[in-house]
């Protein structure tokens, strides 16, 4: 498979600040990647790098093989066949629906065939005439996407599209977005801060933290097997207790756990509450707090150590604050040095 | 943002001219006008006008608000229009209004009624404004926390408007000393008519350079206290969200007589200068009045004043881009300058543009340019600031999508940026125009000869004592007036939130 985007150490500063320190990353054509990091990680700098907005100090930007970007070189944004869908869409006011669409596809008889099946694609039919102000939310973002997509651009970038949604539409406009997105078999760069996004929608996905790429890989393996305790900690819950380790084994306050990688020494143990489990009376843990969720409860436990651990149960466990349960993990577990982070 | 910066220093240039050509004779030359008795006296004229114009104003502008926004007044809502409107007689059509009944008036005490009638509406406007926007969950928290309504009225509200009522009472100090007309037709001594007198009556024109300087240094001053005040005056945003309408306070048997307030000042302020017009009208009818003579200076007006609007606007446009897209302070000073545009003094800015232009561009002195080119500098905030508004609208984010889509930075504007900000350009635009058809004293000074236009015909047939041929033109400046200062009224209401 060929790479739509290569970016081979990427650096830029702002002043004294150093915003991208040698950033790779690799997007594979007809994949969506999920850029996640904190904000103030450099993420959205990076975007805007690729899509030529800023102008990079060091390293090489290559878009279908090109090089658009390095010291002494720097395509405009309008030679780069890379678009952009911004925070707050943006959408043309003064243009209809359609016009905004076929804004970028160049004048002549294909262009109504372009915007007419991109709109189709969308799940905009009918609606091409309509003002942008006439929209609804959800609808605003598929015509943001549609116009990004109409050029049939290398890469389309997505800065944390879904930020000015509210919380009950975004999960429903997430999932549609992911579908135009497969359907057009574009590639596709979204830029977040929310795991749970770039985890449900992504094919991949690149953690970021102070101008670096620390992690890339398929979601699960991200989640499953971080690359450092700040990864463990910033992708999902987690649970860290300290342990000593000895070979295929450590020693913690849950017990002796099986480790996923043989390591020797003083250790810190990553536990996903959904690995733990819960059996109620005669124990040393006591609990703290519950948390109804419907689906499931999470429940906050003291351990003997005085480590807190939090457990994600099946809600249909009984679970009463105050009293004492045996806590226990039963999977192979993912250690790092203790003091590493 | 290279443009930007031509047209602001095409429009300082003159003025940084004045200023030279001031301190072209020596230091002692200099001080041997600004020591002089004469100008302390002046100074002192000028000064005490414009505080007790600006202190006289402060108390109607507060009181009329009070009155109109928080009482239930009767009428309040029309009444809230009408006591705004003021702001659209010219001074020296008021000023005609008064003389042509009483011939004999003039000095300070006319000049101070006059100019009050005439400028309480800076204060009314923003007071007024805020006002509407107070949250009456303060008062109410105040009274629950124990104190009596007009307590909470004094404790609570009176602090909210205070910074909006220092903003006005300062923009009217700014338009009493930058004012021409009235102090020219009632005969008070003000810095502008004894730069104007001495402008016209010697050879030696320097003085008038020094007297335009200073009226310039003080205006500046009162600029930077303005803004420095505006600094301050954040806090009258109040909660976010829906807010409930304040229960008007009950006047009681005081409902009508308080009516009295607004009858008499608009009375004054509109209904006489329109009246008065309308009965010199009346009168000239009968004795003939000259109509080519209005007529060709009806033409000369539009002419004039379309040209300096359309130069205005254009100029406005890069310096509105700039300030609306950089997140510098800059763009909170072009914001305010709105009513700046009415402070710079005409004569000065006049008087450095026929210095400047016998100086360097002979053959343009008394041609129309080069007073298109003073409308600009005199009217360039006003286009810039209804620029900025529609700028505001245009995002630097739609130019990215639009580059990103293959467009080519000029393509951008002329697809994007310039669809968009088309009705804030025209809109100011029709300001600026509205504006220079009343402007006074740069059109004196600076029109060519035999150039006439409804503003300068008030003014000499005024001063002639010709009052019939004023009329018609006093009656259609008072009716331009009314569009733009209408717009003003609906700005201020819905900046204020």
């Amino acid at each position: 498979m060929s790479n739509a985007v290569e970016c081979v150490g990427v650096s830029k500063a702002f002043g004294a600040v150093q915003a991208l320190r040698e950033a790779d990353l690799t997007l594979a054509a007809g994949t969506l990647t999920a850029v996640l990091g904190p904000s103030g990680c450099g993420k959205t700098t990076l975007l805007r790098a690729i899509a030529g907005f800023e102008r990079i100090d060091a390293g090489t930007i290559f878009v279908s093989g090109q090089a658009v970007a390095r010291p002494g070189v720097h395509l405009p944004p309008e030679r780069r066949r890379v678009t952009i869908v911004p925070q707050e869409q943006a959408l043309f006011p003064h243009l209809t629906v359609a016009a905004n669409v076929g804004y970028g596809v160049r004048r002549g008889s294909a262009r109504d065939k372009a915007v007419g099946a991109m709109l189709e694609l969308a799940g905009l039919v009918g609606l091409g005439d309509r003002m942008p102000h006439e929209l609804s939310g959800g609808q605003q973002q598929r015509v943001a996407l549609a116009r990004a997509l109409a050029p049939d651009p290398s890469v389309v970038l997505l800065d944390e599209p879904f930020g000015s949604l509210d919380a009950a539409l975004r999960e429903e406009i997430r999932s549609e977005v992911a579908g135009v997105l497969r359907a057009s078999g574009a590639t596709s760069l979204l830029v977040t801060h929310d795991q749970e996004e770039a985890l449900s929608m992504a094919d991949s996905v690149a953690v970021m933290r102070s101008g670096v790429i620390v992690q890339h890989g398929p979601p699960q393996d991200v989640y499953r097997r971080p690359a450092d305790l700040w990864v463990a900690n910033f992708v999902g819950r987690a649970n860290i207790l300290s342990g000593r380790a000895a070979g295929r084994w450590t020693e913690t306050a849950l017990g002796v756990l099986d480790l996923v990688q043989p390591m020797e020494g003083p250790v810190s143990v990553v536990v996903r509450p959904e690995q733990l489990h819960v059996a109620p009376g005669s124990g040393t843990a006591t609990v703290e707090d519950r948390r109804y969720f419907g689906h499931d409860v999470v429940v906050a436990v003291c351990l003997s150590s005085g480590e807190r651990l939090l457990v994600r149960l099946p809600s249909a466990e009984p679970m009463v604050v105050g009293s004492t349960v045996t806590v226990s993990c039963r999977e192979p577990v993912l250690a790092f040095p203790a003091g590493d982070a | 943002m290279a443009l930007a910066g031509g047209v602001a220093l095409a429009a300082l240039l003159p003025v940084a001219y004045l200023a030279i050509r001031a301190g072209g004779g020596g230091w002692s030359a200099v001080a041997d006008t600004l020591f002089l008795e004469r100008t302390a006296r002046l100074l002192a004229r000028s000064l005490g006008l414009a505080a007790a114009v600006s202190g006289a104003s402060a108390v109607i502008g507060v009181a009329l608000a009070w009155l109109t926004v928080r009482c239930d007044l009767p009428g309040r809502r029309v009444w809230r229009v009408l006591v705004a409107l003021p702001l659209a007689v010219p001074s020296y059509v008021a000023a005609f209004a008064f003389v042509s009944n009483v011939p004999d008036l003039a000095g300070f005490v006319p000049t101070f009624v006059v100019l009050t009638l005439l400028s309480y509406p800076y204060v009314f406007l923003p007071v007024a404004a805020v006002l509407e926007h107070v949250d009456p969950a303060l008062e109410d928290a105040a009274r629950s926390l124990g104190d009596g309504p007009l307590t909470a009225f004094r404790r609570v509200t009176l602090r909210q408007i205070r910074p909006a009522a220092a903003t006005g009472s300062l923009l009217v100090c700014l338009y009493v000393l930058s004012d021409f007309g009235a102090v020219s037709i009632l005969r008070f001594d003000s810095f502008t008519r004894v730069i104007y007198q001495s402008y016209q009556s010697s050879f030696d024109r320097r003085p008038a350079a020094i007297l335009g300087c200073l009226l310039l240094v003080f205006t500046l001053g009162i600029l930077v206290a303005e803004a420095r005040t505006r600094g301050r005056a954040r806090y009258y945003g109040g909660s976010r969200g829906a807010r409930r309408q304040p229960s008007p306070v009950g006047l009681g048997r005081w409902r009508w007589p308080a009516l009295a307030a607004p009858v008499v000042i608009v009375g004054l302020a509109l209904a006489a200068p329109l009246g008065t017009a309308l009965r010199w009208l009346a009168e000239s009818v009968q004795a003939s009045v000259d109509l080519g003579r209005i007529g060709r200076a009806g033409g000369a007006t539009v002419v004039a004043s379309g040209l300096g609007a359309a130069v205005t606007a254009l100029g406005a446009v890069p310096v509105g881009l700039l300030a609306a897209r950089s997140r510098s302070r800059l763009a909170g000073i072009i914001e305010r300058s709105a009513f700046v545009g009415h402070a710079l003094p005409g004569i000065v800015v006049a008087l450095s543009l026929v210095f400047f232009t016998v100086r360097f561009m002979n053959p343009l002195y008394q041609r129309l340019p080069v007073l298109i080119f003073a409308y600009g500098v005199l009217f360039l905030p006003l286009a810039v600031s209804s620029v900025y508004g529609s700028a505001l609208q245009a995002p630097p984010a739609l130019d990215e999508v639009a580059r990103s889509l293959g467009k080519r930075p000029i393509e951008v504007f002329r697809t994007i940026t310039a669809p968009l900000i088309a009705p804030g350009v025209g809109a100011g635009a029709a300001l600026v125009f509205l504006t220079c058809l009343k402007e006074l004293p740069a059109t004196l000074l600076l029109g060519p000869t035999g150039f006439e236009t409804l503003a300068t015909r008030v003014w000499s047939a005024t001063q002639a004592g010709a009052y019939g041929d004023a009329a018609l033109p006093a009656l259609l400046l008072v009716a331009a007036g009314v569009l733009p200062t209408w717009a003003l009224t609906r700005r201020g209401r819905t900046t204020a939130t």
